[in-house]
């Protein structure tokens, strides 16, 4: 466990050392603050708005980062050629990919965390409202959503040979599950066999990040979630993460490095 | 007494995407084995499978048949790297991290307690002289300074085997110099050094005994001076012999 988070802190200090992603948080930071603070109308409600915008930015941000991040880990480490003085250690590529894994999730968690906080001040000030476990429930559906994320494009890297190829197929697949996973059972139905059968075994088949995303709940102060349906996510989503890591690593395990 | 390092008939195929065309071999059948205490030079011209060796011996390459072994465990398992250390031929480090932070990293790897790595550290950064410029990101070292934190990192465990590709590549004379005089320290501390070179005078200087493949084959294998008196030359034209090279003129 000590090799994982060793290289997991690798992943954390390349991460806020890297300009582009040190940019992009703070560019999010200051426009939900810029946005949260701002009065338009006089209009009382707008806030709900702007809160919906905020939301917005950061599912945005925090999908650019996780994608842009685990995009480049496993093939810069070898495009680099760090991976060869790290295999020569006694690390196993499991060990690895987890690491990179865990650090490319925390790094994710840790914005989170930020962007939420500067979402819950920026409201709290205007509304005198601090709805703590809403935010609490929204943040940790999105780093679940997140970790998912991670996985996957940490396996798409072991598949295409460009980690620009790969993020751009993660972003489209990721924006694609976002918008369409929850029709995709209803297009299923209008459909003739077999087709429908092929539509209903996508649905079943992709993880469904759009369970993930409960900015209403925020947005419209709906009630809480149940914490068993929290609870039913959050294993959903780590069957998923460790479905993606096990894929990786059968993919990588044998993978061929010369130096 | 056992072998630290022992190669049985390890061969290496790499296959084209094309299944029409023959595999490239580049080891056939290679039997090795070094001892405790021994500098082993390895040479070879180039494509002979020197690096390939390496490769598998450092869990890179799956060998296609055969086996290597370090301290009697199969390089597949990670474990039988707990107690080497590997210098590769270019500098290959996390350049946003310092020297320090790169050490500390790898010491974690190697599961070295938190004092006795910071002790380490110490020493190390003192013996390749690069104590001064300790908390400076590695992007800004010379290529010298860079091949001196390759040696740092190869020894953060105190190896009892040390590989080394090519370590004196591309290095000025002084860098040449202070690689071969840590070489000898390691010996003179009972080490065991296995290094692919190009640089002949170096590996004569330096070795105990040397091994020569050509073609993924180990054609000769010996002590330097066993050779040289068989020979009654110098291992330069001994090299050139073997892999059948006319020298004119």
């Amino acid at each position: 466990m000590n090799k994982v988070v060793a290289l997991a802190g690798v992943v954390i200090k390349e991460l806020y050392r890297r300009k582009d992603v040190y940019v992009l948080f703070v560019l999010t930071a200051l426009i939900t603050l810029v946005i949260g603070s701002a009065k338009f109308f006089n209009d009382p409600k707008i806030v709900r708005y702007l809160v919906e915008i905020c939301l917005l930015l950061i599912w945005v941000s925090a999908i650019v980062i996780a994608v842009g991040t685990a995009a480049r880990q496993i093939p810069a480490e070898c495009e680099n050629r760090t991976i060869f003085p790290l295999l020569a250690k006694p690390v196993t590529r499991g060990q690895v990919i987890v690491g990179k894994f865990l650090g490319c999730w925390l790094a994710c968690g840790i914005t989170l965390v930020a962007f939420y906080l500067f979402l819950a001040i920026v409201r709290g000030s205007r509304e005198q409202y601090w709805p703590l476990l809403h935010y609490f429930q929204a943040l940790w559906l999105q780093w679940m959503c997140l970790g998912v994320i991670v996985a996957m494009v940490l396996f798409g890297s072991l598949i295409f040979s460009a980690p620009s190829a790969n993020a751009t197929i993660c972003v489209i697949v990721i924006v694609g599950i976002l918008l369409l996973g929850r029709h995709l059972n209803v297009v299923a139905f209008r459909q003739p066999k077999p087709l429908d059968l092929i539509v209903y075994s996508i649905y079943f088949f992709i993880p469904h990040l759009e369970w993930y995303d409960v900015r209403d709940m925020l947005v419209h102060d709906q009630p809480l979630i149940n914490w068993l349906a929290i609870l039913g996510a959050t294993i959903y989503a780590a069957v998923y993460t460790a479905t993606f890591l096990l894929l990786a690593w059968l993919r990588f395990r044998r993978k061929p490095l010369n130096a | 007494m056992d072998p630290i390092l022992r190669i049985e008939n390890l061969r290496v195929e790499f296959r084209s995407g094309n299944l029409r065309h023959n595999p490239k071999v580049a080891l056939k059948g290679l039997n090795l084995a070094v001892q405790a205490g021994e500098i082993f030079g390895f040479i070879g011209p180039n494509g002979a499978g020197k690096t390939t060796t390496i490769n598998v011996l450092l869990g890179f390459v799956n060998p296609t048949a055969g086996n290597a072994y370090l301290f009697g465990v199969n390089v597949r398992e990670p474990i039988a790297r707990q107690r080497i250390g590997y210098l590769p031929e270019l500098t290959y480090y996390y350049k946003f991290l310092t020297v320090e932070e790169l050490l500390r990293f790898y010491a974690r790897i190697f599961g070295i307690p938190r004092r006795e790595a910071d002790k380490r550290i110490d020493q190390l950064l003192r013996l390749v002289e690069l104590e001064a410029v300790r908390n400076r990101p590695i992007k800004t070292y010379s290529k010298g300074m860079q091949q001196r934190v390759g040696l740092a990192q190869a020894l953060i465990n105190n190896p009892e085997l040390l590989i080394l590709d090519e370590p004196t590549s591309g290095l000025d004379p002084i860098g040449r110099m202070k690689v071969r005089e840590i070489i000898q320290r390691l010996k003179n501390e009972g080490k065991t050094v296995f290094f692919s070179s190009h640089e002949l005078g170096e590996v004569e200087t330096v070795c105990d005994r040397v091994g020569i493949l050509h073609e993924g084959e180990l054609c000769m294998i010996g002590r330097v001076s066993d050779l040289k008196a068989q020979f009654q030359t110098d291992l330069e034209r001994i090299f050139l012999k073997i892999i059948g090279y006319q020298v004119h003129g």
